[in-house]
């Protein structure tokens, strides 16, 4: 291995990145304005098409049947699915690392409250009042706008009312007045941050495809590197191009106002998880490289890789039907931003299981799609 | 020199290259000595950039053998690419380099030092003509211009063996005059050098000798005076027509 072969790959790379108008546009350009653009445009709300279910925490510290009507009640939604929790703390920390929704804390005191309601519905003053604490994954969007109006009128359901009239339970929603501080684009923000850097496949499958094609690949063949120190060096710049392209899209985002309220570790996190999602890019650029046969295909078969990350697993595909959900735990991107959502939004720790476990699956799933890249590039397009 | 001074430096051995039905190199044989001028000349599609493709390395053959500077072209294919440089068909250069920035990138990739690497990279876009646009992006250069510094790209290593595949084509006759000038001056220091071609005057005026291959198949071998004596006509190009029945340059 000759480091002075993989730095020359290196540099002749970045230099087309920043020279090459098309890359230049496509890698740096596009993702910027295109954050920009869809920040200043969905700065406001996100709609949802009401059709997905979420999965709700529930602490039930009630002994008496009117917290069972309650769940009996959530569970008739078809919106939410409740799982009952043992205790706070756990329910706490499924809540941070995304895999509940909201969580619903039913007070000791509940079947007396209602029972005390059902008594004299119409003497407040002999009512045991009582608060039903909900807390909410401050990662979804969607979950901060619905949950709360659904406990909300499932709680007056059970008093035999539907329209808000006086009754003796408060919701206490633990973490809206926070929720509600977040704006629509910020929700999109890790989201962003994975999207942009799904474009260097694109990147990656024309630059082979041109370089076969202009006779490069076969001038580099007769030289003495090798077929690792070439491949090496292709990967090493597409990871620097990464990385810089990471980079300009946080500082775009983070003028755009997200800022999210974490350590220095989160950030280094945060571009470690980008820069491993890049070799699975890098490698799907190779397989449609192998594939196409000139740079028009090339763009084509790209977005057969490009479209279902970005749906499935960017911002893009915020709210998916059942099928897509299932679907995309099959793409990379989805860990990237479920991972990047955790850490930004729900406030969960690095070292939490939900990140790691994120983590492992980005950094097994690319580098099995790189050295499937690298695999099927070198037999069928000889390097 | 040669790493392997005693041999001769190109030797090909009952060669043969098939590409399903079509056989691009038919039981082709010859030998290039160190430091001749060796010309392979024949039609586009007669098999002589195959011929060279196998010889950098780059094609395996169907049967055969061959060396460069005594290399098992297939077998020690890393050993034999240090010693040879290859100025292919295509003029392949990065536009979006300078002419000095493709010179130094390929120079990295013969890990040349940072001195060598310099005086060579001054001498040849001297030489070629280039060093005034050398740090112009190579997207701005002629057609011409490119051809050049791909000539440089192949020599900037000072390879003991050049391939040069047809590379003339394309040029206006100054240019080609004055690579043909160049081709020269490699003579004189020694190098061996293969030039494929289809322009039967450049054969005539810079090869030692020559081989014509039509249809993959060598048809005739020897220096341009000797095979134009004793075909017992004027030049190449009426050698050809006598061999083959029809012009090298109308397939072109």
């Amino acid at each position: 291995m000759k480091p002075q072969r993989v730095l020359a790959i290196v540099r002749k790379e970045v230099k087309k990145a920043i020279r090459d108008p098309a890359i230049l546009f496509m890698i740096f350009l596009f993702p910027v304005f295109f954050v920009l653009a869809f920040g200043l445009a969905y700065g406001a709300s996100f709609g949802s098409d009401g059709q997905t279910a979420y999965e709700i925490g529930v602490v039930n510290m009630d002994q008496g049947p009117a917290s069972q009507t309650l769940l009996t009640a959530l569970s008739k939604t078809e919106i939410l699915r409740p799982n009952i929790y043992g205790d706070n703390q756990t329910a706490q920390n499924d809540l941070s690392q995304g895999r509940v929704q909201a969580v619903i804390a039913i007070p000791s005191d509940f079947s007396l409250s209602l029972a005390s309601y059902q008594a004299a519905p119409d003497d407040p003053r002999s009512w045991v009042n009582t608060s039903v604490a909900l807390y909410l994954d401050r990662g979804s969007l969607i979950a901060t706008q619905v949950v709360p109006s659904i406990v909300q009128q499932t709680l007056m359901a059970i008093t035999g009312q539907y329209a808000r009239a006086p009754n003796p339970f408060r919701l206490e929603i633990a973490s809206l007045v926070e929720v509600k501080s977040l704006s629509s684009f910020e929700y999109m923000a890790p989201g962003m941050f994975t999207f942009a850097s799904i474009y260097i496949l694109m990147m990656v499958a024309q630059s082979f495809v041109q370089d076969r094609e202009n006779g490069m690949m076969k001038r580099i063949r007769v030289t003495p590197i090798t077929s690792a120190e070439f491949m090496i060096g292709q990967i090493l710049s597409y990871t620097l191009i990464a990385l810089v392209q990471s980079a300009l899209v946080f500082a775009t985002i983070s003028l755009l106002g997200f800022r999210p309220d974490v350590g220095a570790l989160a950030y280094i996190f945060a571009f470690a998880i980008i820069l491993v999602f890049s070799l699975s890019n890098i490698g799907f650029g190779l397989i449609t490289a192998t594939v196409a046969r000139s740079g028009g295909a090339a763009t084509g078969i790209s977005f057969l890789f490009l479209l279902p990350q970005l749906f499935l697993g960017t911002f893009v595909g915020m709210s998916l039907s059942s099928a897509a959900q299932i679907a995309r735990r099959f793409v990379p991107s989805y860990y990237v931003t479920d991972a990047l959502t955790s850490l930004f939004l729900r406030g969960a720790d690095v070292t939490s299981p939900t990140i790691l476990f994120d983590f492992a699956a980005v950094s097994v799933s690319c580098i099995a799609v790189l050295m499937l890249g690298v695999f099927l590039y070198s037999k069928h397009c000889a390097i | 020199m040669c790493a392997k001074a005693v041999e001769p430096g190109i030797v090909v051995e009952r060669l043969v290259k098939r590409y399903g039905d079509v056989t691009a190199v038919n039981d082709l044989s010859l030998q290039v000595t160190r430091g001749e001028l060796f010309g392979l000349l024949g039609p586009n599609g007669a098999g002589k950039t195959t011929t060279i493709n196998i010889l950098c390395g780059l094609l395996k053959p169907t049967s055969g053998f061959a060396s460069v500077c005594g290399y098992d072209v297939q077998k020690e294919a890393m050993k034999m690419r240090e010693l040879i440089g290859v100025c292919i068909q295509e003029t392949a250069v990065y536009p979006y380099l300078t002419g000095e920035e493709n010179v130094k990138f390929f120079g990295d990739l013969y890990t040349l030092d940072g001195e060598t690497l310099r005086d060579r990279c001054s001498m040849l876009l001297e030489r070629l003509g280039l060093a005034g646009d050398a740090r112009r992006r190579v997207s701005k250069y002629s057609g011409g211009m490119k051809r050049r510094l791909s000539l440089i790209l192949a020599l900037i290593h000072d390879p003991q063996v050049v391939f040069l595949d047809e590379p003339t084509v394309g040029m206006d006759p100054q240019s080609r005059h004055a690579v043909w000038d160049f081709i020269r001056e490699l003579k004189k220091d020694g190098k061996t050098i293969v030039l494929t071609t289809h322009h039967m005057e450049e054969a005539e005026e810079l090869c030692d000798r020559v081989g014509i291959i039509d249809y993959g198949k060598l048809i005739a071998l020897g220096p341009p005076e000797e095979l134009i004596r004793r075909g017992g006509v004027g030049n190449l190009e009426e050698l050809f027509i006598k061999l083959t029945g029809r012009r090298i340059r109308e397939e072109a």
